[in-house]
């Protein structure tokens, strides 16, 4: 066998036992405790010993979203940050990039995923959905199609979904806080 | 010049005539670039034939050619790990497999076909995960040669056999070869953990997932791949809620086909068909077996040099590339400080068992040469204390009264991340 030892370094260099936390985890970790949310964004820990479950809640201050309150679940897997945050919105609401089934349309939790990428970023993308809403990637066709069409008309399908209205046949959750 | 072959004797009364002679030649004298420490003829045969525990790391495409590649090159004492069982669609390429054999574990297979063929060679199989496995379980061998094809696989084996490596204990530096392929393309690497980069160190070297920007799934499907994306990105959570998709249960499968094709009928977009929904969904890449055999074969070739030192060994990755005509390199990739595997500090701290939590991240901030501001600390099963989000510093905080030595082993580790730590620091705290 090569005489591997022999290689390393020097004495300190030998002293670089390394720890047994997964990648994934302290990655996660510094993640975490690195964020840098404005007053607008919360995080929830069902179980603050699980780093890799929670929830973060977006209270828009300005936009035609203002005055909601709306909950995503962050599930992280050991692959991360190979893989992407699976992130859904939990209720149902009316908005261009979100379908009725939570899926969130935003390029950087899919196609643009990339490892430097951290949960900052996401979060902070997710937040920017509710104060430029985008017509052009629609996942609910329909409100995608009101916003192209009637800005005024979009906002006041938007105000009236956020308070548990129906809005073109579908009865969206209450949201307002 | 070789004799008559008595299967199952040969391990005992030794090797017969002339089975090594071209080999031999290489370990018998040493060549102008071997290493110093090479002891040519007896001393090296001796070790590479009845002391040296190699482990096989996947029992497919490439640890088919891996298995038979070191059995021939006469290593005698291999071990092979594989958690799959053989498919039909195995059999083009992994040559240990029969028809007869569809169903049954790779890693049980392969081990019977290698030693029946190459007499003398034993051969045990593990058919599991490699998760299943214990540091004393990596510790018994010399060298891991992996042949995977899965992301999440190699970085837990590379992150275990890095975090193997005792400082007091020079048996437990194991290099790990590393081969993977990806239709006409390939790559090899001899990783020292700790020594040279690792698998972590290079993982932005990757290749992103094919992933579809999700509203073209919705909206504007163009692709059959659209289509498949659409059945199991959004129409199984939808309709199956919560239940797991398996991959590998064909009813599944079948399934996210039939939605799939009624999509693709319904845009007019053809080529959705069971194969490519399985491609799809379970990422398969397309295998070709020659690139397979290279790449085995390169893996096996340090494997031998780096077990003997009859030759310089690749230093540290090469790649191959045959999708337009063929061309190789080998280059040294270079070790990343702030690798959350291989890099960053480690440091050691005595403290007394009546030393709180802190105490010690007061001590922790005021070392010079460490230099943190604002540390979070954990072990690998829980949370010391975190200083942010809010709701997890006030979870963690009562912890700040508790002696260390409540939470943490003697000797134990403690990760610390702050946002002046390039990636985190490594703390082993032992008690005075």
């Amino acid at each position: 066998m090569i005489k591997i030892w022999s290689m390393k370094k020097n004495e300190e260099a030998a002293n670089k036992k390394k720890p047994k936390t997964s990648a994934a985890q302290i990655r996660v970790q510094k993640d975490l405790t690195e964020l840098d949310l404005p007053a607008t964004m919360q995080t929830n820990f069902p179980d603050p010993a699980d780093l890799l479950n929670f929830t973060l809640t977006i209270t828009p201050d300005e936009g035609m979203y203002q005055g909601g309150a709306f909950t995503f679940s962050f599930v992280i897997n050991t692959n991360y940050p190979h893989d992407p945050p699976k992130v859904k919105c939990l209720p149902k609401i009316y908005h261009p990039n979100v379908d009725l089934e939570g899926n969130v349309c935003l390029n950087i939790l899919r196609e643009d995923w990339k490892p430097v990428l951290n949960l900052n970023s996401v979060m902070v993308g997710l937040q920017y959905l509710f104060l430029e809403p985008n017509a052009e990637d629609p996942l609910n066709k329909e409100a995608a199609e009101d916003l192209r069409r009637n800005r005024d008309a979009f906002i006041a399908n938007v105000r009236s979904s956020m308070k548990g209205s129906t809005v073109k046949g579908i009865t969206y959750e209450r949201v307002t806080v | 010049m070789a004799a008559v072959v008595h299967p199952g004797q040969a391990s005992h009364l030794g090797d017969w005539a002339g089975r090594y002679f071209h080999i031999d030649q290489v370990l018998d004298k040493p060549g102008p670039r071997t290493d110093p420490s090479f002891l040519a003829g007896d001393g090296v045969k001796k070790f590479l034939r009845e002391e040296c525990k190699i482990l096989v790391i996947g029992a497919g495409g490439l640890g088919c050619e891996i298995l038979a590649n070191l059995a021939l090159l006469g290593f005698k004492d291999i071990h092979v790990i594989d958690m799959d069982t053989i498919d039909i669609s195995n059999l083009n390429r992994q040559f240990l497999f029969r028809q007869k054999d569809v169903g049954q574990p790779k890693a049980t297979v392969a081990a019977e076909f290698i030693m029946k063929r190459v007499p003398g060679v034993k051969v045990t199989p593990y058919f599991g995960k490699i998760q299943d496995k214990d540091d004393d379980y990596y510790m018994q061998f010399n060298l891991v040669v992996c042949g995977l094809d899965s992301i999440e696989a190699r970085r837990w084996m590379n992150a275990t056999l890095v975090n193997l490596v005792d400082p007091e204990n020079p048996e437990s530096l194991k290099p790990l070869i590393d081969g993977g392929t990806e239709g006409f393309k390939g790559q090899a690497r001899v990783i020292l953990p700790t020594v040279t980069s690792c698998y972590e160190c290079s993982l932005d070297m990757l290749n992103k997932p094919t992933a579809f920007p999700i509203c073209t799934i919705a909206n504007t499907p163009r692709l059959p791949e659209h289509c498949i994306e659409w059945a199991s990105v959004l129409e199984w959570p939808r309709i199956w809620k919560d239940k797991k998709m398996d991959t590998d249960d064909p009813e599944h499968i079948g399934w996210l086909y039939g939605v799939a094709a009624a999509r693709a009928k319904e845009f007019k977009i053809e080529g959705v068909t069971w194969a490519l929904t399985q491609g799809v969904v379970k990422n398969i890449i397309p295998a070709i077996a020659s690139t397979n055999a290279i790449i085995a074969a390169a893996c096996c070739n340090e494997a031998f040099k780096i077990a003997t030192s009859s030759a310089a060994y690749l230093n540290n990755y090469f790649m191959l590339i045959g999708t337009d005509s063929v061309y190789s390199y080998t280059f040294i990739h270079e070790q990343r400080p702030e690798c959350p595997v291989c890099g960053g500090e480690s440091v050691e701290i005595s403290i007394s068992r009546d030393f709180t939590v802190e105490s010690l991240i007061e001590m922790l901030t005021e070392k010079q040469h460490i230099q943190i501001k604002k540390p979070s600390l954990s072990t690998p099963t829980k949370q010391i204390y975190l200083q942010a989000p809010p709701q997890l510093e006030a979870a963690t905080r009562p912890n700040l009264e508790k002696k260390v030595s409540e939470l943490v082993a003697d000797g134990g580790e403690v990760t610390v991340t702050a946002s002046s730590l390039p990636f985190s620091l490594s703390l082993r705290i032992t008690y005075t």
